[in-house]
């Protein structure tokens, strides 16, 4: 019995964490698809109704535009949070003096929630109010920065948002990547000449594969999720042309009541989290032989 | 179900009698959170408590009620409804159908509800034909709210009709001053559709193509004038209103930074705030012609256990309806009572042309429920047209592609 | 930051001064940037911090990025104990001791269960153990929009509804898989080799785990924390829907106060509000920033 008990107790303690893992997630998002496939209204019902929330779903315009900003903004705000990131960590790697207060003023986004800080990035973006009148009270006349109030550029004030927001935390990853590279390395090719770019370049970043897939993971996961960073800043417009999967699937649920086509684009977001997340997982958790 | 209804009724009326033993209780989820809406509800919490009943404030402000919604709905689903929830027009009658509501008809009986609401406002409130929920207001949204001062300048009266509003607009212009301050939210770009489809259209247009979703109608050439009109007043707004909040825009024209605005009545209190006077400092005036937009805000009620929150329901019910409530609330509010012999004495001019303006449209049968804040449609189909409109106002497409959309937005959210 | 203007036709010590003056340029270019970066962080928390201290007027009529004529601190005080959030007019601070006894448990509960996961999932695999470790992460990033009704649902059958407990169980279950990879992360660096030498010292499985593991792992559980308390003390979603009257976090007065639709809007209470709910988690990235980068650096980031 003891023995038994001794050879089973790691997956004793890990039972009730799997359990509440797979009822409030994976029974959620089973029920979630489930729903998909009824007429439910302001409540969910349990009649199964075949595909008309994906027919609806897909001759949206709307949903269109949602999943055409999340290609957008996906792709804008992991590349920019990864390169200011990483930019930033390399600065902050020269020794720098104050880098104790530097590297807390680059992290503190993270702390914020964009309910806290949506009105001041709404000001600050409004033309009439922020950085373009500032500009122009000091003379620069023609100077323009009206991205926020156009449809076609609003999205990208999401984009500059939302990077300030994340990359501090991956100045964080990367500059604890930088710090446990090995230094004998870098001390062995500074004795042969090798410049500091060049070093970066062809040996500490390449190094860094594992930093840059957690970063990406983070920032993935950040993009997907994002629903307080439109909802605080631009509402989803001009128009609805800031809208994300996220905010398209809450507006349909909470403020539309049409439970059926929020389940659907809902399942629709959770094919392309497991296509983007799967092969991640895949790649990470296979069997190593190190 | 008319069994169960006829049961509970004669329940209700047992209760009646008892309730008085029963410590009514009451928590009431509302979006009335910034400091003037929040003193006129604690009108009503002061009168609940005083007659004995405890009242627990669940306010969640956010989107003009979404994030209240969200609340109320995992409230519902996890059996543990609020008592009573701020709600009006359709939803009511949705929640309804979900089975969610119960029934205050033995309160209406009582208080003579039917002798005191105007008909049109009673169908709001009606489930089934007894009564679910309590009336609050009747606030106005086809105001024109104008700079009194620079329609002075301007030699301009306030517009009664989109034509006046458009050749006031155009000399402003010509003045270099901004005729319409507008702030770029989709709920607010609704608010000035609906106004144009009622004063360009007319009372019978506004109700076949917002009500009735009368698909002749949506695509009719007078649809086409509609958003004709709309991609006009979009020439009549500064580049910067995308975002911009409704009251941000009312104190452009407060500041004298605009000459107008297209709001509801709760624009008021901007004004006031910032020391004006109806009639003197600013003008409201209809560009509908007739026609009365409004919104009843209202209470429903939702079924609950125990005999104390039953009891605080009949007893919010009755306190809501209460002339001394009606009268303050709407005071601090800017809209104007729900029930009809409230004296008007203490309101301002603009309450007293609405009150004025409400009595004329009930003998014209030309009250409409507002679409833009949710009282003539389902939260589905409200949110398909104005997913059009937004989306109109906001990029160069045609009147003509968005007659077109409308048609088919509407249709798929049948 | 490129050499790019090299010229070796001059003097040893002409180019020996040219180097020390390019590594100054360097520096001078290397410190400008950084202070660049830092105006464009800091730049919304200066304008939130300017406008708590202005005037309802001042804000009216002046520019975003000036400084306030006078210094007024009562929108502070109004902030925290006299703004409306509903018929209430209490401020803040009767929410902020829901969101403290919130998310200290929360926060305690899901580390302790990441910790103890991922002492599992990096010490004690058995077959499967990869495959489970990997379903709990993908539980990272369902969106949280899809989960709230089937919540509601659950929290309804299980009487807890509206209640912090409930709140507390929801924060709870989605914090599980990134606190399960943190720690996960950190202990597989340890070599498995420890724990067998331990097991045939005769040590059973929770007396290694604390008396081996939990030791080292302060630094990692600096960054759980971190992580999780940011999380939960900035929800909202969860927070107005699973709350009822009297167990509402602090996020939804926030949103009260900051939000009122129809009203008279005071931003500067506004903004005092938004920094004073944001002064927790500030505090904590302050403080154990430098931790953080320790931690982060001590493992965690190693896939």
């Amino acid at each position: 019995m003891t023995d038994w008990l001794e050879k089973h107790v790691p997956k004793l303690v890990l039972a009730p964490s799997l359990v509440a893992i797979f009822v409030f997630v994976y029974g959620f998002i089973g029920w979630t698809a489930y729903v998909s496939f009824t007429k439910s209204r302001l409540l969910p019902k349990y009649d199964l109704v075949g595909t008309i929330q994906y027919e609806k779903l897909a001759a949206s315009p709307r949903w269109e535009v949602a999943l055409t900003n999340l290609a957008i903004f996906g792709i804008l705000f992991i590349l920019f949070a990864t390169v200011i990131g990483l930019i930033l960590a390399i600065m902050l790697d020269q020794k720098i003096r104050t880098e104790g207060p530097l590297r807390t003023i680059y992290l503190y986004p993270m702390a914020l929630s964009f309910i806290v800080t949506g009105t001041a990035w709404k000001w600050i973006l409004n033309p009439g109010l922020g950085i373009e009148s500032v500009f122009r009270d000091l003379g620069f006349e023609n100077f323009s920065f009206d991205w926020l109030v156009n449809p076609d550029l609003a999205i990208y004030t999401v984009v500059i948002a939302g990077v300030w927001q994340s990359s501090g935390f991956v100045m964080a990853l990367f500059l604890a990547g930088l710090r446990s590279v090995d230094g004998e390395i870098i001390r062995a090719a500074m004795v042969d000449g090798i410049s500091t770019p060049r070093i970066y370049m062809s040996i500490i970043i390449p190094s860094m594969a594992p930093i840059f897939l957690s970063s990406f993971i983070v920032l993935s996961h950040l993009a997907i999720k994002s629903f307080d960073l439109v909802i605080a800043l631009t509402g989803g417009g001009p128009g609805y042309s800031t809208d994300l999967p996220a905010t398209f699937m809450y507006a349909m649920a909470f403020s539309r009541g049409d439970i059926g086509q929020a389940a659907s684009s809902a399942t629709v977001m959770m094919m392309i989290v497991t296509a983007i997340i799967v092969p991640y997982l895949y790649s990470e958790l296979r069997p190593r032989h190190d | 179900m008319k069994k169960m209804l006829m049961v509970s009724s004669a329940l209700a009326l047992g209760l009646a009698t008892t309730a008085a033993k029963a410590e009514p209780q009451a928590e009431v989820l509302h979006w009335w959170t910034s400091g003037g809406e929040a003193a006129a509800v604690k009108v009503l919490m002061e009168e609940f408590n005083a007659n004995g009943g405890t009242w627990t404030d669940m306010p969640v402000a956010g989107g003009g009620g979404d994030a209240a919604m969200t609340a109320l709905r995992a409230r519902v689903l996890s059996g543990n409804a609020p008592t009573a929830v701020q709600l009006k027009g359709p939803s009511i009658q949705e929640w309804y159908e979900e089975g969610a509501l119960g029934n205050i008809q033995d309160v209406a009986d009582a208080e003579n509800w039917d002798e005191l609401l105007p008909e049109a406002i009673q169908y709001h409130l009606k489930c089934d034909g007894d009564y679910c929920a309590a009336p609050v207001n009747i606030h106005r949204i086809d105001w024109i709210w104008a700079n009194a001062s620079i329609l002075e300048d301007a030699g301009i009266e306030p517009p009664k009709s989109w034509d006046e509003f458009n050749a006031a607009a155009e000399k402003l212009q010509g003045m270099g001053i901004l005729p319409l301050a507008h702030g770029g939210q989709a709920w607010q770009d609704a608010t000035l559709f609906e106004a144009v489809v009622a004063g360009l259209g007319g009372t019978e247009f506004y109700k076949k193509a917002l009500i009735d979703l009368d698909m002749d109608t949506l695509k009719s050439d007078k649809m086409v004038e509609v958003f004709d009109q709309m991609r006009v007043l979009r020439g009549y707004v500064d580049d910067n209103f995308s975002g911009r909040d409704w009251n941000l825009a009312t104190a452009m024209v407060i500041n004298g930074e605009a000459a107008f605005q297209i709001m509801g009545d709760w624009a008021k209190g901007e004004f006031i705030a910032a020391g004006k006077e109806p009639g003197k400092d600013f003008y409201c005036s209809s560009p509908t012609g007739g026609g009365y937009l409004y919104n009843v805000d209202s209470f429903a009620f939702f079924n609950v256990d125990g005999d104390d929150r039953q009891a605080g329901q009949k007893l919010l019910a009755k306190l809501t309806m209460g002339k001394n409530f009606q009268k303050v609330f709407n005071l601090n509010k800017g809209s104007i009572p729900a029930r009809l012999d409230v004296s008007m004495d203490e309101f301002d001019s603009c309450g007293v042309q609405s009150n004025k303006d409400l009595g004329t449209a009930i003998e014209q049968n030309a009250l409409l429920p507002s679409y833009a804040h949710g009282m003539a449609l389902r939260g589905a189909q409200a949110g398909a047209v104005t997913d059009v409109v937004t989306a109109h106002f906001n990029s160069d497409m045609s009147s003509q592609e968005a007659v077109e959309q409308l048609a088919q937005a509407v249709a798929a959210s049948q | 930051m490129t050499d790019l203007h090299m010229n070796d036709t001059h003097m040893d010590d002409r180019a020996n001064r040219n180097r020390l003056m390019k590594r100054i340029a360097l520096r001078f270019g290397l410190y400008t940037l950084l202070i660049l970066f830092a105006l464009y962080y800091l730049m919304p928390l200066f304008v939130m911090v300017v406008t708590s201290l202005k005037s309802l007027d001042e804000i009216r009529t002046g520019s975003l990025l000036s400084l306030p004529r006078e210094i007024d601190f009562s929108s502070w005080g109004k902030a925290w104990s006299s703004a409306c959030t509903g018929i209430q007019c209490e401020g803040l601070r009767p929410y902020f001791w829901n969101s403290v006894l919130l998310s200290i448990p929360a926060v305690a509960i899901s580390t302790l269960l990441g910790a103890i996961n991922g002492y599992v999932l990096a010490q004690w695999r058995f077959k499967g153990s990869n495959i489970l470790f990997a379903l709990m992460l993908f539980g990272c990033f369902i969106p949280f929009q899809v989960v709230l009704l089937p919540m509601a649902l659950t929290l309804g059958a299980l009487k807890i509804a509206g209640s912090i407990p409930g709140l507390m169980l929801v924060h709870i279950v989605y914090g599980i898989g990134f606190t399960t990879l943190f720690f996960r992360n950190f202990y597989v660096t340890i070599p498995t080799e420890l724990v067998k030498a331990a097991k045939v010292d005769g040590a059973g499985f929770f007396r290694i785990f604390f008396a081996i593991f939990l030791p080292v792992s302060p630094p990692i559980i600096v960054v759980t924390i971190i992580w999780q308390f940011t999380q939960i003390w900035n929800d909202f979603l969860f927070g107005v829907s699973f709350s009822q009257a009297g167990t509402q976090p602090i996020t939804v007065a926030l949103n009260n106060i900051v939000n009122a639709t129809t009203g008279v809007k005071e931003y500067n209470v506004d903004m005092a509000a938004a920094i004073i709910a944001a002064l927790p988690t500030l505090l904590v990235y302050v403080v154990a920033g430098k931790y953080f980068i320790r931690g982060l650096t001590a493992g965690s980031v190693k896939g």
